[in-house]
């Protein structure tokens, strides 16, 4: 029994289990937390949470479920898409039309049909793709299929030509820099370089009350949990075995017998629609979306995240975007015109000194004090073993040194 | 769609068992592929028997992967026909389809799955459904567990069962993914190089193994160490510049005045 409990295999398990129900335990407490500190405690108690800041970890939140969503099809696939922030934008407008029609006619022209945008260019009636925009079930329908179809699409065509690496990457930066051309443009029908602005109500809801943005921000911190556990699920069942395995070596994979592409195009839809979901629930807690948001810029930003926080772990990916954001929150404040060189800077030094990232330094210390029952070296005469082993050692070491500094 | 090589469709390729009632599981024939006007096959002629052990062996650049790549369906040939048993047209499938046919390749360099475990690496190869929706609902079987067992019984791997496959030795890796083939129950098995970077002692196992291996499955066999050829093979064939320039035993071979001068590289006195 006790020879049992000590195996590896069940050690990892628990590991693992422990990190699902850890992150989701966090997530709980402090979503509470915010809850009773906003409602509860008054403003000038030192206890209160303000409604700028429930907003602005709702922002975080959103982040945090975006970089989860990065880390699945680069940390555990190895697609490292550059162009994730498209399908958070995408969520973030199939949000923002539903948004606008619920203006009615409180918008400054008072048209009960068209939103303010349309109005000013004269157009008389919605563009076809606006049909059925005031429904919010159209509205959750598009939030799940905008993204997903533009990721099915695209994957489907690069996966298929056997498109990776480097070239991929590029692809994916052009596919944003596209859209964020297109949606720029007032013809397209989204409100132009203005984007779609001025929401009233959500769900009937007026979006300026105290009460709705915690709601919102309860319910980002809903969908991020649920979008952990989806997020586990897929990582611990086979699926995330042969989509590691692609990452590690494709063409094995496929002499396996898998058809990588399919896995690949699986995995990079539901990756997208996590994108998406986030999007959609970031734009009613900042009240607005422009095309600014597919900005290729952003879609590396959130790739740094990830590093930060460590590829591969998916708490790792949550704790990189809450932290950097953050970071980025209280420096802009300070210097603004830094704040891109402290990000460099930041990822520079966490690739040459964590390459795992946080998690990663979490990691080692937890192996520290716990060492695990694996450590014994495979018994082998070969070298080629030993100096894999040191490779990883001095890795590992650096790593612990970096923390030992700190 | 998957066709047979006649042309009528057949449900799926996992349900196909080669037809080898005439004693062949592959046919290669008259099979030419170019690179940029280099031919890198020319003509090239050979025939696999059912549970047959087979070396080829021929100088760099003779052709010997790129008729691996194109059995496996990784390289198109320009002309020719390539088929699996009687019935099974490989030019028709892809590298996946083909693997899953029963056709199982081993690399050059050793190719596993670094992060995931040796286990996990057996289970990943185990045959059976290869598609999304069961990858994501799978539980491992009592029946799987034990095929896991028995085949890292069969390559001495149990005890390094739970390790990253990225930490083994390097001869441990190449059992590893011979291991990954035995688990996929493939009818003939190509196996490219076992034996480079291996020790003595590691290269007499793999002989064993490779030899134990024949019968049950058909093995064909890669390879530059002439000693461990002539360790395992009952039947050699030779390429030389993309066609067979002989074939027959290793005496036979050893013998041949052609294989001499252009393998061999044996001046004529």
């Amino acid at each position: 029994m006790n020879t049992l409990l000590n195996s590896p295999s069940v050690k990892n398990i628990t590991k693992k289990m422990s990190s699902l129900h850890f992150v989701i335990a966090i997530l709980f407490v402090s979503t509470l937390y915010v809850s009773v500190c906003n409602l509860m405690f008054a403003e000038g108690s030192l206890l209160h949470v303000s409604d700028y800041t429930v907003s602005l970890l709702g922002k975080y939140l959103c982040y945090a479920l975006l970089a989860l969503a990065v880390d699945l099809v680069w940390g555990y696939c190895g697609i490292l898409s550059l162009g994730h922030g498209a399908f958070f934008a995408l969520g973030g407008y199939a949000m923002g039309m539903y948004l606008m029609r619920q203006i009615g006619d409180r918008g400054v022209y008072g048209n009960p049909e068209l939103p303010d945008f349309m109005v000013f260019l004269n157009w008389t009636e919605l563009p076809w793709y606006w049909a059925g925009s005031d429904n919010a079930l159209v509205m959750i329908l598009l939030v799940f299929a905008g993204p997903g179809l533009l990721a099915f699409i695209f994957g489907t065509l690069a996966f298929r030509s056997r498109v990776s690496g480097v070239y991929l990457s590029i692809m994916t930066q052009a596919m944003t820099y596209a859209l964020l051309l297109s949606f720029f443009r007032n013809e397209m029908g989204f409100g132009g370089n203005n984007g779609l602005t001025d929401f009233k109500e959500i769900f009937g809801f007026s979006l300026q009350s105290p009460n709705t943005k915690l709601a919102l921000f309860v319910a980002t911190a809903v969908m991020l949990a649920i979008g952990y556990a989806i997020s586990h699920f897929i990582v611990n069942s086979k699926m995330g075995r042969v989509v590691t395995a692609i990452r590690d070596s494709e063409d094995r994979v496929r002499f396996v017998g898998y058809k990588p592409q399919h896995y690949k195009v699986w995995i990079f839809v539901v990756s997208a629609m996590l994108a998406g979901v986030a999007g959609a629930l970031y734009v009613p807690q900042v009240g607005i979306i422009n095309p600014g948001e597919f900005s290729p810029l952003n879609s590396i930003e959130i790739v740094i995240w990830v590093a930060i926080g460590g590829r591969g772990t998916l708490y790792g990916a949550l704790v990189g975007a809450i932290v950097v954001s953050y970071a980025k929150t209280r420096f802009t404040a300070i210097m603004p015109e830094a704040w891109l060189f402290g990000l460099g800077g930041l990822f520079v030094l966490v690739t040459l000194l964590l390459p795992k990232g946080l998690a990663g330094l979490v990691t080692n210390l937890m192996d520290k004090i716990d060492p695990p029952a694996t450590e014994k070296k495979p018994s082998s005469s070969d070298k080629n073993d030993s100096d894999k082993n040191d490779f990883n050692k001095s890795k590992s070491d650096d790593a612990t040194l970096a923390a030992e500094n700190k | 769609m998957i066709v047979d090589k006649h042309g009528s469709p057949l449900s799926s390729v996992d349900n196909l068992k080669p037809d080898t009632r005439h004693g062949m599981i592959l046919y290669v024939e008259d099979v030419s592929v170019s690179f940029d006007g280099f031919k890198a096959l020319n003509d090239l002629n050979l025939y696999i028997g059912d549970g047959e052990l087979r070396c080829l062996i021929g100088a760099n650049g003779a052709g010997k992967t790129t008729l691996m790549d194109v059995i496996t369906g990784k390289t198109r040939p320009d002309k020719g026909k390539v088929d699996f048993g009687q019935q099974i047209d490989l030019l028709t499938l892809d590298e996946s389809e083909i693997a899953r046919a029963g056709i199982g390749r081993k690399f050059q360099k050793p190719t596993v799955f670094e992060a995931l475990s040796v286990f996990e690496n057996i289970e990943l190869s185990l045959s059976g459904d290869k598609g999304i929706w069961s990858a994501l609902f799978h539980k491992l079987s009592g029946e799987q567990q034990d095929k896991i067992d028995e085949v890292l019984q069969t390559i001495g791997l149990t005890v390094e069962q739970h390790y990253p496959a990225g930490r083994l030795s390097h001869g441990q890796k190449q059992w590893l993914e011979i291991g990954m083939l035995l688990a996929a129950e493939p009818r003939l098995l190509l196996v490219d190089e076992p034996v480079a970077g291996m020790t003595a002692q590691e290269t007499e196992r793999t002989a064993e193994l490779l030899i134990s291996l024949a019968g049950k499955h058909s093995v064909v066999v890669v390879e530059h160490d002439m000693a461990f050829v002539r360790s395992i093979a009952r039947k050699v064939t030779v390429l030389h510049q993309g066609t067979v320039l002989a074939e027959g035993s290793m005496d036979e071979i050893q013998a041949n005045k052609d294989v001499r001068e252009v393998y061999l590289g044996e001046e004529q006195a």
